[in-house]
């Protein structure tokens, strides 16, 4: 009988190891996050690139005062909303985390998972009164606050490159007509009058956004945030099409910006280099050219804003872009762990917080930041960024932060038809219309 | 009776490598095979009737994914292109990679000096690949500039074009994987009888002549192989098109792995991307099964048969 023997062991110790495998895969999907680490500690989750040194500061000075600490987790910048879409709803989650804001937390929102701040505003009206209206607003869903602002400002600018503009004896555009003069004065100078980077389709998008905002208002994307893709329909929206098609015909972006990439720093370097006389971009653009060309970035790099539109209603003050990015606290915080976790985010309110931005490049969004401003290594931009969002009456957020997640793609692949010409202004209306 | 004697207990001793092995041997392997293969694919499956952004819980939606794909005008692109990326790869890689291999199978020293230079693609990841060739077709400043005009893109606007840019990936997926392919034309190749060379070459027989009656016969099963590890890569490229061309000009290299990743990692709509995920498994394991049958491949037969 020892052959059955012998049999039976082996298949019970092969289900055992096979049992412990299975046992050791399942634990490790359960382990740590709210209410599931009881190590007293707060995860909090950030954005990797090179600003997150202020976040690594005010982590070690917050740990210095709390009993209960902060454990900063540096996502790196590409996987960054995977990471969070995939973790939220797991016992994985974070406690506190990055965000932009919007439609990047709105789903999470709907579903309760988000700790509303009003409350704690409205029993501190001092944190509420630290942030500039606009910025705190436009991280808000349905008029609930969600974030505490926690970087820089983030507006898309219009820049130009000086020794080009000289070169040409030429001005800065002060009105729609002198940008379609500028564009025939750099044709003819043989250089492209915009750099754009095509490949990346948030770059054309920048410029649909100015232009809806110029010819309608920033109420036309509001209403289309809060009543749905209908209200795609709105003429602001068909003449800002027929407008970057008209741009395109007259060669505003050159031939082959369709294959011009940003990431790699291909529009950048063409504008640096002085190929192309102007570059619509967010204001880290900037630090992008300081890194890459620093040269270029003190002496040769010019800044304005985007021009009003003949018969637009759009106040011309308003901007578009990124006002920030915002700390979120998860519902599931609670207890001591929450109020370790709202005296961590009321940090960034304070003015040590806004000294690390400024000395890091940024530009603060709290409202008393502008008697800071005179300690930014280019004083000049920093009060031109703070001023050009501070006045502005509207701050619209990105569209493809501002929708839900679902709509990105189809978004970016309708900017991106229309400025190649596979789609006419009524059809990218159309596909809008459609998402 | 004495040697009857001696077999019957050992044989009884289970040692391995006498009498069949256990079922419970293959428990460890079926086991990991159910969890991270076929778990997987049955929650894909079920999920593709679904309603899901990633957060909270699933709601059953029955066919709406599958009636929304049957309407999709860019799923019907992708898949059309998926088709024709995999025809275009076969028929670019597999003439080029079988007469590279069976150059490559000589025995000259000079040949293995090329062929090992030949083989570095292999070496690099796709992603590394893929950035150098970005930065190659760069319009402004890489080598497409200064060639982009020969190839009447005057402008260097290449990945910009929907065929430059459709062509782009076709020519860099077969400049990475030529090589695989023609290593394992090469073995195939330097396993081929010298015999059968020395007769033919007494009948008389041309290299030309020999090519198609020795090596190509010979290499039948060879082909087979080569062709399913192309076919099923073709249809699921995914890294060179998500740096090279994000699946632009608009959506015109959107391929279906590609559109499974724009629903399911940008847009969340994991429900689709499932139903976009079914439809990749089962087109991929229907080809890979009718080249296999159609080939005659799955009987096995030996290309030494009447030697």
């Amino acid at each position: 009988m020892r052959i059955p023997r012998s049999r039976s062991t082996l298949r019970a110790s092969t289900l055992a190891a096979a049992a412990l495998l299975v046992g050791t895969a399942l634990a490790g999907c359960g382990s740590g996050g709210p209410g599931g680490s009881d190590d007293g500690s707060l995860d909090v989750w950030v954005y990797q690139d090179a600003s997150t040194k202020v976040q690594r500061e005010v982590v070690e000075r917050f740990n210095k005062t709390s009993d209960i600490k902060v454990t900063l987790t540096q996502v790196p910048g590409e996987g960054y909303s995977d990471k969070m879409r995939t973790s939220m709803g797991t016992p994985n989650a974070p406690d506190v985390f990055f965000n932009w804001g919007g439609g990047s937390i709105s789903d999470f929102v709907e579903k309760d998972m988000l700790l509303d701040l009003d409350p704690v505003m409205a029993k501190d009206p001092e944190l509420k009164k630290a942030f500039i209206p606009t910025i705190l607003d436009a991280g808000a869903i349905d008029g609930k606050h969600y974030g505490i602002p926690m970087r820089g400002m983030q507006p898309v600018i219009l820049f130009y490159n000086k020794d080009v503009f000289a070169d040409a004896g030429a001005e800065p555009p002060k009105s729609w007509d002198d940008l379609l003069k500028l564009i025939d004065t750099f044709k003819d100078a043989g250089v492209t009058p915009f750099a754009l980077a095509g490949t990346d389709a948030w770059t054309e998008q920048m410029w649909v956004e100015y232009l809806v905002d110029r010819y309608g208002g920033a109420g036309v994307f509001q209403k289309i945030v809060s009543e749905g893709m209908a209200a795609w329909d709105d003429p602001a929206v068909l003449k800002a099409a027929q407008t970057v098609k008209d741009l395109v015909g007259r060669g505003a972006f050159g031939k082959n910006y369709k294959s011009v990439n940003y990431t790699a720093d291909g529009a950048s370097t063409l504008f640096a280099k002085g190929k192309a006389a102007m570059h619509l971009m967010g204001s880290w653009e900037y630090a992008n050219q300081k890194s890459n060309q620093p040269a270029f970035a003190k002496s040769g790099l010019g800044w304005t804003t985007f021009p009003a539109v003949p018969g637009g209603s759009g106040d011309p003050k308003s901007v578009v872009g990124n006002p920030t990015n915002y700390w979120s606290v998860n519902a599931k915080v609670k207890g001591d762990k929450q109020k370790a976790a709202l005296e961590f985010v009321k940090f960034a309110a304070e003015q040590d917080y806004s000294k690390d931005l400024i000395a890091n490049g940024d530009v603060p969004t709290t409202s008393d930041a502008a008697a800071l401003l005179g300690e930014h290594e280019n004083p000049d931009y920093a009060r031109f960024q703070y001023e050009l969002v501070e006045q502005a009456p509207d701050f619209t957020l990105s569209w493809d932060q501002a929708l839900p997640a679902k709509y990105t793609p189809p978004l970016h692949t309708a900017v991106q038809k229309l400025f190649n010409g596979q789609l006419s202004p009524a059809g990218f209306v159309d596909a809008l219309k459609g998402m | 009776m004495a040697h009857a004697a001696t077999r019957a207990p050992r044989r009884s001793t289970g040692r391995p490598g006498v009498g069949r092995p256990g079922v419970a041997w293959a428990l460890p392997g079926a086991l990991f095979f159910v969890f991270f293969a076929v778990a997987p694919m049955v929650l894909v499956g079920a999920l593709a009737f679904t309603d899901w952004d990633g957060i909270g819980t699933p709601s059953w939606t029955g066919m709406s994914n599958w009636s929304r794909l049957w309407d999709d005008p860019e799923t019907h692109q992708a898949i059309w292109l998926s088709l024709v990326l995999t025809v275009l790869t076969w028929l670019f890689q597999t003439p080029l990679a079988l007469l590279l291999g069976v150059w490559a199978a000589g025995r000259q020293r000079n040949r293995a000096v090329l062929s090992a230079i030949f083989f570095l693609p292999l070496l690099g990841s796709s992603v590394a690949l893929a950035l150098v060739w970005k930065s190659l077709l760069d319009p402004n400043f890489g080598l497409i500039a200064d060639i982009g005009p020969a190839l009447s893109f005057a402008d260097g606007d290449l990945l910009g074009s929907s065929k430059g840019a459709f062509g782009a990936i076709l020519f860099v997926t077969a400049w990475q994987f030529i090589p695989l392919h023609t290593l394992i034309y090469q073995g195939g190749a330097r396993a081929i009888p010298r015999s059968l060379y020395d007769a033919a070459a007494i009948d008389g027989a041309g290299t030309v002549r020999q090519f198609f009656a020795i090596t190509l016969p010979q290499l039948r099963n060879t082909i087979v192989t080569s062709s399913v590890i192309m076919v099923v890569g073709a249809l699921t490229f995914f890294d060179t098109v998500l740096i090279l061309t994000k699946g632009g000009p608009g959506t015109d290299t959107t391929i279906v792995p590609y559109l499974m990743y724009k629903n399911g990692f940008q847009a969340f709509d994991l429900g689709y991307a499932s139903a976009v995920a079914t439809i990749l498994v089962v087109v991929a394991t229907t080809v890979s099964l009718l080249l296999v049958r159609l080939t005659g491949f799955a009987a096995m037969r030996s290309t030494r048969e009447g030697m």
